[in-house]
């Protein structure tokens, strides 16, 4: 059943731009990416948004719709009653580049300063041993496609350019406790570098990151406060630092 | 031209999906310098989509397998057009490209013994496929991109610049592979966000641009799947092989729409899901080719016993390679036994309990549920055929991944031919990235050894200029959106999954029409960030590439795999010798036989020779291989 939609749509670079009005048509079943794309080949060619898979695995059409940072291949239409007006924006944490697309190379600098999995010298490939449920808490946090919309939503840095220097932000923070709770990764003080270098510390646990996460990973609850109740607890005692260590390797064997 | 960046490193290399990320890591852990240019961000490349899982006989879950076993089902699957030296590489060389991985960080699921896990799949003898969840591709370009990252911190380390050797130019497009001398000299293209132009000066090209799917209606392919690296080695120079045979997945979704194209992985059905059709048969069992009935049960009661008893259970049908599923769902919906949205059923909930199936499919159930509030869990999915992998590509020499014709050239991954012959089984994909993505590394150090610097002249580089700058200075002229929509139509009406000859004749008179009118198009708005502009250059990469499928189609008067002939059902022994030669004269694209490689004796011994007379001449059984 075809409906009539009315969208206004970003148009605009960091420096000029505003909202502009729509009116498409809209069939059953699509999803707003479907609809910008009617918008893109019929009425503004030159509109620009990042997309990819269409599949929701990707994480390149993130935005903001009715102000919420989502995928627009996971958003459907259907969500919205019919008489309203869909609001579409870019991501508000990252410098417009233009309409939609945004620079989000703050990303891929956080990716460089943290550092790789290191794994035991002399292991050779094919040797590791690992549990099933001893791989399942990294691979939770493997499940990121990097859509980036809990950087966005990240009150530290959505309207704190300031804070970006010194706050990784939560998507990197699940990276690093992937890494601290990998079975076979050796290298030390990954919770402390957390905390002292891409500042843990920050994070007052809103979990609004949790709640966009399109892949629903439990971001604050397995990642950040286990991360921070354990630097805590190793600041205080370094037998429990190094118990914890042991058991990571007695996993790996 | 005025702002033109300009680069110089010892290997370019285009696309940054597995294979050439994989590619990128040999040639840098080599001492090169190395760009990887992409269309998209990095770490956004189609080979996240890929599920199922990578297929290496590591023999973790049936010791029995081994590398001739895994060659014999990729001969099997590609119906013995594969080049044989291709897959005998990656049979030998996958196990040892997985266990790499991991010591990259990857985390596999596992076996009970700690192990990798390795699941069944369509056309495997045994559980072959290293997986994680239904979300493989992602973890093997995670794995990747997060490779290169600890190279660039490395170099970082030694030299305080992370980007010195190895640099990742995200979106930007490359237009022309350069030559100078009849030899590679680089790559020229345009940055997505600015519109301005770029150049690599490099001896050395790996191609790993992936797939052609956006040619076709209805895919399960990214945006990014335009043939550009098809079109670019065919300009350069360098042959397609059997760009005939594209895999049209047998599952993808039909309705609804939002999901429409998107890809159900077979696991769905090794795990247990069923075909039926509008009248509630599960039709399967009518379509078991005479080479597999030996493999597949005839009946449901040994159908179903095969899931709890493997060993003396025939398989079900739902789970024969790839084009017989597509043709018998085909087959059933052109008799009007179908769906409404032109599908048929696929359901796993019947068999597995709601938890199961979240725990063994969670991406397929999460994915469903969200997009389209299909729960798979209580409810059958509509499915029908979705273009889904071209197994025609780049002609390369097996060992070194150089592409025929052109020095300096290399292609890997799904952008290569050979590997996969008439049909590839699902999961030997990501394992030929990391496989060929690794030659093709290699092959390039070797080439760049020996050959230094190549400069580009400024004729060559100003006749690239030209061809960027060429769609704004037309007005008024072809709409690239709307000449790609009636691309699509043809493709997937005259050229899809079942194919004539009329049909093929009228297809390659309508692609040379819209190429035609192709060259008028022009373009609105400015350079910077401009879908209608960038869409002008993918769609000319993707005309040229229908252009060498519907002929190469047309010669192949036989079916096989992924191509089907209406008009020449069924193999013919005689086509098997032959491989479909394209090439470009810069005016069209010429197709030419040429004689399938021979096996050698060696590798014909591992067949049982009665298997091989369903698949070679008399002739070619008494000579028994090459050698």
């Amino acid at each position: 059943m075809a409906r009539t939609l009315k969208l206004r749509i970003w148009r605009g670079d960091d420096k000029t731009g505003g909202l502009q009005d729509v009116t498409v048509e809209a069939n059953h079943g699509e999803v707003v990416l479907d609809i910008i794309h009617r918008v893109q080949a019929t009425q503004m060619g030159d509109l620009a948004v990042r997309w990819n898979c269409k599949a929701g695995k990707c994480g390149s059409c993130s935005m903001e719709i009715n102000g919420k940072p989502r995928l627009a291949c996971m958003t459907q239409v259907a969500s919205y009653p019919e008489d309203e007006t869909i609001t579409i924006t870019p991501l508000r944490a990252f410098p417009v580049i233009k309409d939609l697309v945004t620079d989000v190379s703050f990303n891929y600098k956080k990716a460089m300063e943290i550092p790789s999995v290191e794994m035991p010298p002399g292991m050779k490939p094919g040797e590791p041993r690992m549990q099933q449920i001893d791989v399942e808490r990294s691979q939770e946090f493997r499940k990121c496609i990097e859509c980036f919309l809990c950087q966005d939503t990240c009150h530290v840095i959505r309207d704190h350019e300031e804070n970006k220097k010194s706050f990784a932000g939560p998507r990197f923070f699940i990276r690093i406790a992937e890494l601290d709770m990998h079975p076979l990764d050796i290298l030390r003080n990954r919770k402390k570098s957390a905390q002292e270098e891409h500042g843990l510390g920050m994070c007052n646990i809103t979990k609004c990151c949790t709640e966009v996460c399109p892949e629903h990973i439990r971001i604050t609850d397995n990642a950040i406060i286990p991360m921070k109740e354990r630097v805590v607890d190793e600041k205080y005692d370094p037998l429990r630092w190094l118990g914890s260590k042991i058991r990571k390797r007695e996993g790996m064997l | 031209m005025a702002n033109l960046e300009k680069y110089s490193y010892d290997v370019v290399i285009v696309g940054a999906g597995g294979a050439g990320l994989r590619a990128a890591v040999e040639a840098r852990d080599a001492g090169l310098s190395v760009a990887i240019v992409c269309k998209s961000l990095f770490g956004k490349a189609h080979t996240v989509m890929a599920e199922g899982g990578a297929a290496a006989s590591m023999g973790n879950v049936n010791d029995n397998d081994n590398w001739m076993v895994h060659f014999r089902d990729t001969m099997r699957g590609g119906k013995f057009l594969n080049h044989f030296r291709m897959a005998e590489l990656h049979a030998k060389e996958a196990p040892d490209r997985i266990w790499e991985l991991e010591m990259w960080g990857a985390l596999f699921d596992r076996t009970s013994e700690g192990k990798i896990s390795q699941r069944n799949f369509g056309g495997h003898e045994y559980p072959r496929l290293a997986h994680v969840g239904d979300r493989t591709g992602l973890e093997l370009i995670r794995t990747m991109q997060q490779r290169i990252v600890a190279l660039q911190q490395k170099d970082k380390r030694e030299t305080g610049d992370a980007e010195k050797n190895l640099k990742v130019f995200a979106e930007v497009t490359i237009t022309d592979i350069l030559k100078e001398n009849g030899k590679i000299a680089g790559a020229y293209g345009y940055r997505r966000e600015t519109g301005e132009e770029i150049l690599f000066e490099a001896p050395a090209v790996v191609i790993a641009t992936g797939g052609v799917g956006k040619t076709f209606k209805i895919t399960s392919n990214s945006w990014e799947g335009t043939g550009d690296g098809h079109a670019l080695a065919l300009k350069a120079g360098a042959n397609l092989v059997d760009m005939e045979f594209l895999q049209f997945h047998p599952t993808g979704m039909v309705w609804p729409l939002s999901v429409k194209g998107i890809l159900v992985t077979e696991s769905v059905r090794g795990e247990g899901g069923i075909l039926t059709n509008s009248l509630g048969e599960r039709f399967m069992f009518k379509y078991i080719p005479d080479v597999f009935k030996d493999k597949y049960a005839d009946n449901e009661a040994e159908a179903d016993r095969w899931y709890i008893d493997q060993d003396n259970n025939r398989r079900p049908p739902e789970l024969l390679p790839r084009d017989e599923v597509a043709r018998a769902i085909n087959t059933e919906v052109k008799a009007g036994r179908g769906t409404e949205h032109g599908g048929v059923f696929l359901d796993v909930s019947k068999r597995l309990s709601a938890e199961v199936i979240k725990k063994r499919l969670p991406s397929m159930w999460h994915q469903f549920y969200e997009l389209a509030g299909v729960d798979i869990t209580k409810e059958a999915m509509e499915v029908g055929p979705t273009c889904h992998y071209v197994m025609g590509g780049v002609e390369v020499e097996p060992d070194t991944a150089a592409a025929v014709g052109v020095d300096g050239l290399f292609a890997a991954g799904e952008v290569a031919g050979g590997m996969h012959g008439s049909n590839r089984l699902g999961g030997n994909s990501l394992t030929d990235l990391l496989v060929f993505g690794r030659r093709a590394g290699m092959g390039a150090v070797e080439y760049v050894k020996s050959h230094g610097k190549n400069p580009v002249s400024a004729a060559t580089l100003e006749k690239a200029a030209t061809r960027i700058a060429a769609p704004f200075t037309r007005t008024g002229g072809e709409n690239a959106y709307s000449l790609h929509q009636e691309l699509q139509e043809v493709t997937h009406n005259l050229v899809g999954i079942i194919r004539t000859g009329a049909e093929l004749t009228q297809a390659i008179e309508k692609i040379a029409d819209i190429r035609k009118r192709s060259a008028n198009i022009s373009v609105t708005g400015d350079r910077k960030f401009n879908p209608g502009f960038h869409l002008a250059f993918d769609l000319d990469n993707m005309l040229l590439v229908a252009e060498s499928t519907a002929k190469s189609a047309l010669l192949r008067e036989e079916s096989r795999g992924g191509h089907t002939r209406d008009d020449f059902p069924g193999m013919n022994s005689t086509w098997r010798q032959v491989n479909h030669i394209s090439s470009f004269d810069r005016d069209k694209v010429i197709v030419k036989a040429q004689p399938l490689p021979v096996l050698p004796k060696e590798l014909f011994d591992l067949f049982d020779v009665h298997e091989l007379e369903k698949y070679m001449t008399p002739e070619e059984i008494s000579k028994g291989g090459s050698n």
